[in-house]
């Protein structure tokens, strides 16, 4: 009888134990690729929104435009390039304008920024075409959750206040058109948009953009003097950190959750050891070698990761399947700071379940070896008289 | 402009020229410095809050420090020239004030950072003319209306009532670009200090701000308790450093 016909054996007779053991050792299994899959589902899920709905393929930023520094808005903004206007007149790409200013309604005041973006674009998601307003009014896309800061809904009117090009202050009344529904809040709060070519009129900025937004990266990119081309990967960046963040903490709730599993083999192991002494010293005089017991321990060991992957698997994968097809509702998520839906998809590729699968295996094979280290140091006879462990 | 020609018919006054009237308001408002402890009514639907503040104006400079209520006390806004800087004492940090934050309102008031950096002599900034008369807190005043000198002035339209005798504003509109009222000052009561008349009660309203649950309110009002012109300042106030001390 091979080393790994005994440990299948001696499982099967370990019964229930055996079962409780894989059983623990698979809710490991099962939580970390749903977690790392529901990471990997928001991961792609908030570029995808933020890329149709922020970022094109990439954008001409003003040199002085930076959005996380407020002080630099006044003067981000200059004449929209002539080696760029082949692109925007093709509709490849389209300018916005941003200008610092404050929004007036129902006694409250908020500062925001007032983004110019043309009516017909067709490079961004952002409904711009609800700016195309036939009346004399001044129209006014909010996001969903300006429309709530500012408690504000479809029809109406806000003041807004604004400095022009030379820094006179000036203010109009403008209706909101729509509550643009997005996740990227990094498009709406704090934030209101106006047709490019009023803002233009109103500000006395005419021609002039803070940003340029491609549809396709245009190869090569034109070198300009005043703006800088920034690449879907630098515009993507930060959201990527932040989502590496949000893995870190959930690999630290995974490492715990797969040291407890892996606490049950160690413990079943150094237990069965104990109990088995004189098991060990039998074969070990039968004419076992030591390797060879060590290497029985050790297979029963790893078979709880074998029969852990096929629990996991069995289910899991229903489980799995449902998840990525009807989503996970995450009330409050559009609060991540991140571009985040209500429903979020999980998405499982094939290197994390072979990875995950590969982890567990080798760590409970692992854990299963390292008490069988003793096995190594013991005499057949003290083992038959129940000592020597 | 008719009203203004019947007055000057019927009493035989001639209306003053509006320019020479603005650097009278100019000459009797500014001093070498001008030192006043005041304190600050903000009145909103949600509650009243009251500042008390201790001022020094010299020129462009303005050095201001909050003695009231104890969460503000110690907080300090230095103005030179266009600069703005807060000193809040819990955070003993220094922010300079400028883009976005500019246009936030100064402690919750009807007066924004914004408007404490405005050109305060009158007729560099603005060319004004008299068209009308009229009267308020029970003194005659002139009605003038100021134009911008340089576009980049950020208040292009200001109306302004001017007591003729005492050459002190007691009321004033303030409008943008294309017309819109922006802000209004009121001044309920004025007193004689050294010489010179001075507004020691006055409200600020935005008027942007004033509809909805504000529409009623009153606004900002602003109590001047002690006013001192050409007082010495204590040496170095003009200063960053003085922010932290």
């Amino acid at each position: 009888m091979t080393t790994l016909q005994l440990a299948v054996r001696n499982l099967r007779a370990a019964g229930i134990h055996t079962w409780l053991n894989a059983f623990a050792l698979s809710l490991a299994f099962v939580a970390i690729i749903f977690g790392q899959g529901l990471l990997e589902g928001v991961n792609r899920q908030a570029e995808q929104a933020s890329i149709a709905f922020e970022f094109g393929d990439g954008q001409f930023w003003h040199k002085q435009y930076d959005p996380y520094d407020p002080l630099t808005i006044d003067n981000a903004h200059a004449p929209i390039p002539e080696e760029l206007k082949p692109l925007l007149n093709s509709g490849a790409a389209m300018p916005i304008l941003i200008i610092p200013g404050s929004v007036y309604f129902a006694g409250k005041m908020l500062p925001v920024l007032i983004k110019g973006i043309p009516a017909d674009q067709k490079v961004l998601k952002i409904p711009s075409a609800m700016l195309t307003d036939t009346t004399k009014d001044l129209p006014v896309l909010l996001g969903q959750q300006m429309a709530k800061t500012a408690g504000a809904g479809v029809g109406d009117y806000l003041t807004i206040q604004w400095r022009d090009a030379r820094g006179a202050f000036d203010a109009r009344q403008a209706r909101v058109v729509g509550i643009m529904h997005t996740s990227v809040s990094t498009i709406d709060q704090g934030q209101v948009w106006l047709p490019l070519n009023k803002l233009w009129e109103l500000t006395t900025m005419a021609g002039q953009a803070t940003l340029i937004t491609v549809k396709k990266k245009p190869i090569p990119v034109p070198a300009l003097p005043d703006w800088d081309f920034r690449s879907l990967d630098f515009l993507l960046a930060d959201l990527r950190t932040m989502i590496k963040t949000k893995t870190v903490g959930q690999s630290i709730m995974f490492i715990v959750l797969f040291l407890l599993a892996m606490l049950a083999i160690f413990d079943t192991q150094v237990f069965s050891i104990f109990r088995r002494r004189r098991e060990i010293g039998m074969l070990i005089a039968l004419g076992l070698t030591r390797a060879q017991v060590i290497a029985m321990f050790t297979f029963e060991g790893a078979l709880y990761g074998v029969l852990a992957t096929l629990l996991g698997t069995i289910y899991g994968t229903p489980l799995f399947i449902y998840l990525s097809a009807r989503g996970i509702s995450f009330p409050g998520s559009a609060q991540w700071g991140f571009a985040l839906q209500e429903r979020m998809y999980p998405v499982y590729p094939l290197s994390l379940i072979l990875g995950t699968t590969l982890l567990v295996l080798i760590t409970a094979t692992f854990v299963s070896w390292l008490p069988t280290r003793r096995i190594a140091r013991l005499k057949p006879t003290d083992a038959l008289r129940g000592k020597g462990i | 402009m008719k009203k203004l020609l019947f007055l000057a018919l019927l009493t035989g006054i001639t209306p003053p020229d509006g320019n020479l009237l603005l650097e009278k308001i100019d000459k009797n408002i500014s001093g070498t410095t001008r030192r006043l402890v005041a304190e600050m009514r903000i009145v909103r639907k949600r509650g009243t809050r009251t500042l008390r503040v201790r001022s020094y104006v010299k020129g462009d400079s303005a050095f201001t420090e909050y003695l009231a209520p104890e969460r503000e006390k110690g907080t300090k806004l230095l103005k030179l020239g266009k600069d703005l800087w807060i000193y809040t004492p819990e955070s003993d940090r220094t922010i300079r004030i400028s883009g976005h934050m500019l246009r936030q309102s100064v402690s919750g008031s009807d007066l924004s950072y914004e408007d404490m950096l405005e050109e305060t002599r009158l007729k560099d900034a603005y060319t004004a003319s008299t068209i009308g008369a009229d009267s308020l807190n029970g003194r005659p005043v002139w009605v003038l209306e100021l134009t911008a000198r340089k576009p980049d002035i950020a208040y292009q339209k200001r109306r302004l009532w001017v007591d003729g005798e005492r050459h002190i504003v007691l009321k004033e509109e303030r409008y943008s670009r294309t017309g819109k009222l922006l802000k209004t000052t009121a001044v309920l009561e004025t007193k004689l200090f050294d010489g010179r008349w001075v507004a020691t009660r006055a409200t600020f309203r935005d008027m942007l701000r004033a509809n909805g649950e504000n529409e009623s309110l009153p606004g900002t009002e602003f109590t001047v308790e002690e006013v001192q012109f050409d007082a010495p300042t204590p040496p170095g106030l003009f200063s960053r450093s003085s922010l932290r001390r």
